[in-house]
């Protein structure tokens, strides 16, 4: 496109503006909106009428000004720079904002998404003449301690590397070149662009065949997520949905989070803010944010911008995906992203489906969440890559039967459900353990080293849920026909049932060492609860009083297994020996 | 330049068109002079080609198409401050509603603000005292947070926001305070006796008010919240104070709201609100904080009545997506006469760790109101419990709970509106009613905190 096709502006409705006379222009591209420059992107086409969503606020728009259109896609700029960074819902830089602009945001500013004054340090790890293509890994630089950018050809170059020179450069600097046949020359630089709406390539799909380990016990254990796979997270007001994302963010055992506040609260990227850096990753010793993106679109910045946000977010979590690396993204709250889109959908006088929702909300988020995957990455050397996305979904007054949660429930495969009854009870993760569920436990067994461990872990799981579904309906007989009409057998797997809750489930977050259980300790706590269950069970045959049994000291060391750091590895396990100890003292007296 | 026209073509709801009209730019305001004479206040809608579509803050009773005159300003919606504005009263967009003079203007602001980039914004961590102790005590309020209190019809919301705005303090700190409170759809009496209160204590000389009564024009009260948070923002960040604004009652704000999208005739959201009102509660809610490096503070008490004290109502539901927590009152506790009637068990401040404990308040207050909470829940179980079955089917164990959950209520919950207890006071008094239990019971209490303050082992000292 050689002119910039230029248009007027005939409407301004909130943050939607329809411009006339867009010649040429494509839906996607983004335009410059007024005086102020704005930016926007063309969301609607009929004739030379462009319908535009504006990523400012457009107080002060009015008919008669220009819009220019810039002929390229809302894209994000893709190398080294991202980690560590916190950008609004296009890209732009916070904390450069704030030195360009203040504490608040203002409009029509420009600052680009990667710092262009950084060098980084680029080591080639191909030869000169190397023939190369799409997604071939040409070098790479030591972005952060934790994380190791792979520079990857762009799509759509091939042919032979030259000039590639171990070196300090900027993003926009010159790394070495690709020639093809046709004797063309492309410049290879440490930054690419693409454009968010479009999936980054990859070249084959797998299904999951692992547990991504997050460190948090009715998760790991009840409702695992996979590698590559999607959860969502749905739950009333203050049941707990950022807490469990931010846990994710945290604790999850994958090389890159990004994390998307999507229309959520402004403290709360603060909270993320000054804790990560704070925080050591376990794994690698480091801190955590070392390895973090965060995209920030609170709920008081402009509306489309946080319908962008969630592309901006899945589009850095493709390209990290596309070095090798395992990613899981986190995306709070979809359903605001869902309610962006409904308003540009009003704004724009489209036919609404349920709930005011535009009719191809349900497709938005599935093809939203079709872009996770464990794949085999385009390019050489051969590697796969994972992108996890976990979504919180935030219904109206909690009703699952929300457009956004139904729709979610259609393409997700694992379903936290977070419920207000547990929240209120201060079990923490209020993640409701009859009706969540996973399409992934059975690699579960495979997420330990010792098989034989691992397959023993998932029957002990199988055999705790058994005991919950069975304290569901001992509960309702004891509320029919009280306490005392049912058996001994069954007092022993309500107390245990109960053991599970508390001593297992209920995980608190702000505790230094509950805050992140590894999946062998995971393993030690639940076989001493169910260790206790049998122990019960043999004393009351026999002859011993369920009273008796509840009441043995041994209990505090279980309730309290939780809180004892994992280097003190045989405690935990150890507790085994004291209840064999004080359950025999039970039978003494028969003896 | 100012530009008018005589062209209104329609007048339908709170809305006015007004055609050929040259320039019109988005969010901007107008005046509209109506036959007799008088001035109203109007903001743009929409604007599309020519045609302009005009939201009438004063209502459009008695705008007739032919003999009104419309003027655009060419702005937004400002807010004439200076340092005068301590002490007054104004009305819901910001005209002087008492005796005194029109404000001198050291700085206008757009009334609507612009949003706080999560960069520059601190955490809100440093404690307020006010005095109340289910809020002290148990969901502790933050400088720079947003807690709502979720009331009803007839309860006494009214009453605990007076209170908070006389009692609320940081601890030893001789920083300046300063209350802005914002009336939308209230009742003259109301207000009155939220500025009476404020006079007796000598309040007012630090406080601003935005008066918008249930009589005055509904959908005033849009600009209402804003033109008191500009108030709050220049007050916080300029002036470097720290303040409490009081918005109540945001349910009649929403109302407000809903008027003008059914006027638009827009698919509406649950209820007939529109399905942006998440985000225009945002754009108010998320005014309150702390900024890196500046003194002052915004913390923001919104008051909202949920119709037929439901919780799920769009009003309360979308505040508590937002808000950072919510002090929900109980209409049973009211009936009791335990006053303030604050139902402990389904409040929550959300950001109480972090304004707590040694060096703040206390290092014994995360335990102890982990076990009152406790002891209260298992305590209103048995109460339950005994209003289905009678007392006497009640286990020795369960009567004490019950008994524990009555005093608490009498005791601790209720302490009424003038009780200003210090946090010592608060945290003694938990201590004081758990000491009802053994050792043993207290499973939330580090042991070496029940040796140090528990009175039974105190007094031994
Ligand atoms: N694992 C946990 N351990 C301890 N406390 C928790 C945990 N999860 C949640 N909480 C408590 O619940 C409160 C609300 O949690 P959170 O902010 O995650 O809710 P939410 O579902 O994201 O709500 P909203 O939809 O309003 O954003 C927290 O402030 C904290 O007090
Ligand atoms: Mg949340």
């Amino acid at each position: 496109m050689s002119e910039l096709s230029k248009g007027t502006i005939i409407k301004v409705a909130g943050p939607v503006v329809v411009a006339e006379g867009m010649v040429g222009a494509r839906m996607y591209d983004v335009v410059r909106v007024g005086g102020d420059n704005l930016i926007g992107e063309i969301v609607e086409l009929r004739g030379d009428l462009a319908s535009i969503q504006v990523y400012e606020d457009t107080v002060g728009v009015g008919p008669g000004e220009e819009v220019v259109n810039t002929g390229a896609p809302l894209s994000v700029e893709l190398g080294p720079g991202l980690i560590s960074s916190i950008y609004d819902g296009i890209q732009r830089p916070l904390d450069q904002l704030v030195a360009a602009q203040g504490d608040h945001i203002l409009r029509g500013s420009a600052v680009p998404g990667l710092k262009r004054d950084v060098k980084w340090r680029f080591l080639p790890t191909i030869e000169n003449g190397t023939k190369v293509s799409h997604g071939d890994i040409v070098g790479q630089v030591q972005e952060t301690t934790l994380v190791l950018q792979k520079i990857m050809v762009p799509a759509g170059v091939s042919g032979t590397v030259e000039g590639l020179n171990e070196g300090e450069y900027t993003v926009e600097e010159t790394i070495g070149a690709v020639v093809a046949d046709d004797g063309s020359r492309t410049e290879l630089k440490l930054m690419q662009k693409w454009p968010v709406r479009q999936a980054r390539a990859s070249r084959r799909r797998l299904a999951p065949n692992e547990i991504l380990v997050t460190g948090q016990r009715v998760i790991d254990a009840f409702f695992p997520l996979g590698k590559g796979g999607t959860a969502c997270v749905p739950g009333p007001f203050g049941t707990g949905k950022t807490v469990v994302q931010h846990q994710l963010a945290k604790w999850v055992d994958a090389d890159v989070v990004i994390y998307v506040g999507c229309g959520e609260r402004g403290n709360e990227m603060t909270d993320v803010l000054l804790e990560f850096p704070e925080l050591v990753d376990p794994h690698s010793g480091e801190p955590l944010m070392k390895r973090v993106v965060m995209i920030a679109n609170t709920s008081d910045m402009p509306v489309a911008a946080r319908e962008a946000s969630v592309y901006t977010g899945i589009t850095m979590a493709e390209y990290f995906r596309d070095m090798g690396y395992s990613v899981a993204l986190m995306a709070d709250s979809t359903s605001r992203w869902a309610e962006a889109m409904r308003e540009i959908s009003t704004r724009l006088e489209e036919m609404p489906a349920e709930e005011g929702y535009p009719a191809y909300l349900g497709a938005r988020i599935a093809s939203f969440y079709e872009r996770s995957g464990r794949v085999i990455c385009e390019g050489s050397p051969e590697r796969t890559g994972a992108l996890s996305i976990i979504g919180a979904v935030s219904p109206p007054g909690g009703d699952l039967s929300d457009s956004v949660v139904q729709a979610t429930l259609h393409v997700v495969k694992v379903f936290w459900s977070l419920v207000g009854r547990l929240a209120q009870q201060r079990h923490f993760p209020a993640i409701d353990w009859l009706t969540s569920y996973s399409f992934y436990k059975e690699y579960l067994a495979g997420s330990f080293e010792d098989k034989e461990q691992g397959a023993e872990f998932a029957a002990m799981v199988q055999e705790a849920m058994n005991l919950l579904e069975q304290e569901a309906e001992l509960i309702e007989i004891v509320r029919l026909v009280g306490a005392e009409s049912i058996s001994a057998n069954d007092r022993m797997a309500l107390e245990t049932a109960k053991s599970i809750r508390e001593d297992f489930l209920h995980q608190n977050a702000f505790h230094k060492v509950d805050t992140y259980t590894p999946i062998a300790k995971q393993f030690d706590m639940m076989k001493v609860i169910l260790h206790f269950h049998e122990q019960g069970l043999a004393a009351i045959e026999n002859g011993a009083e369920t009273s008796d049994i509840f009441k043995l000291a041994v209990r505090e060391d279980i309730a309290r297994a939780k809180y004892v750091d994992y280097a003190d590895k045989d405690k935990i396990i150890g507790i085994t020996g004291i209840i064999d100890e004080q359950i025999k003292a039970l039978y003494a007296p028969v003896a | 330049m100012l530009k008018e026209y005589k062209t209104v073509s329609q007048v339908y709801g709170p809305l006015m068109l007004v055609e050929s009209v040259e320039g019109a730019k988005y969010g901007h305001i107008v005046d509209i002079e109506i036959a007799d004479g008088t001035i109203r206040h109007g903001q743009i809608l929409q604007v599309e080609k020519d045609k302009v579509l005009v939201q009438v803050f004063e209502g459009t009773e008695g705008i007739n198409v032919n003999d009104s005159t419309v003027r655009f300003l060419g702005k937004p919606m400002e807010l004439a401050l200076s340092p005068e504005i301590l002490g007054r009263v104004f009305d819901g967009i910001g005209n002087p509603k008492d005796d005194g003079p029109a404000i001198i203007a050291e700085k206008k602001l757009n009334i609507n603000g612009n949003p706080i980039n999560p960069y520059a914004r601190d955490f809100p961590n440093e404690f307020i005292q006010t005095g109340i102790s289910t809020i002290d005590g148990l969901n502790p309020l933050v400088r720079g947070q947003k807690l709502p209190v979720f009331s009803g019809a007839g309860l006494p919301h009214d009453d605990i926001a007076a209170q908070l705005a006389r009692q609320a303090t940081v601890l030893g700190e001789g920083e300046a305070f300063a209350v802005v409170f914002a009336a939308m759809g209230i009742t003259f009496e109301a207000a009155q006796f939220f500025i009476d209160d404020l006079t007796n204590t000598g309040a007012i000389e630090r406080a601003v008010m935005f008066i918008n009564l249930a009589n005055d024009p509904a959908i005033e009260r849009i600009a209402t919240p804003r033109v008191a948070l500009t108030a709050a923002e220049y007050l916080a960040f300029e002036m470097d104070m720290h303040v409490l604004v009081i918005l109540n009652d945001m349910t009649n704000y929403c109302e407000a709201l809903r008027e003008i999208s059914a006027a638009r005739k827009e698919v509406p959201g649950r209820r007939g609100y529109p399905g942006y009102l998440y985000t225009d509660l945002a754009t108010i809610y998320e005014r309150a904080g702390r900024i890196k490096g500046r003194n002052g503070s915004i913390t923001m008490v919104p008051v909202l009545t949920m119709p037929e004290d439901d919780k799920t109502h769009p009003v309360p539901d979308l505040t508590g997506y937002i808000t950072e927590g919510q002090i929900i009152l109980s209409r049973p506790l009211h009936r009791k006469a335990v006053s303030p009637p604050v139902d402990v068990l389904p409040s929550l401040s959300r950001l109480k760790d972090k304004g707590i404990g040694e060096g703040k308040t206390r290092e014994d207050h995360a335990d102890l109101y982990n076990q009152l909470y406790a002891a209260y829940a298992r305590g209103k179980e048995a109460q339950e419990l005994a209003t289905i079955l009678g007392e006497a089917a009640l286990s020795e164990e369960d009567r004490n709970y019950m008994t524990f959950a009555n005093k608490f209520e009498e005791r601790y919950i209720s302490q009424g509106y003038y009780d200003n207890r210090t946090i010592e006071q608060t945290l003694d008094l938990g201590w004081e009613l758990l000491s009802m239990f053994e050792n043993v019971e207290l499973k939330r209490i580090d042991a070496e905190l029940i040796a140090k303050y528990m009175p039974r082992f105190r007094d031994k000292k």
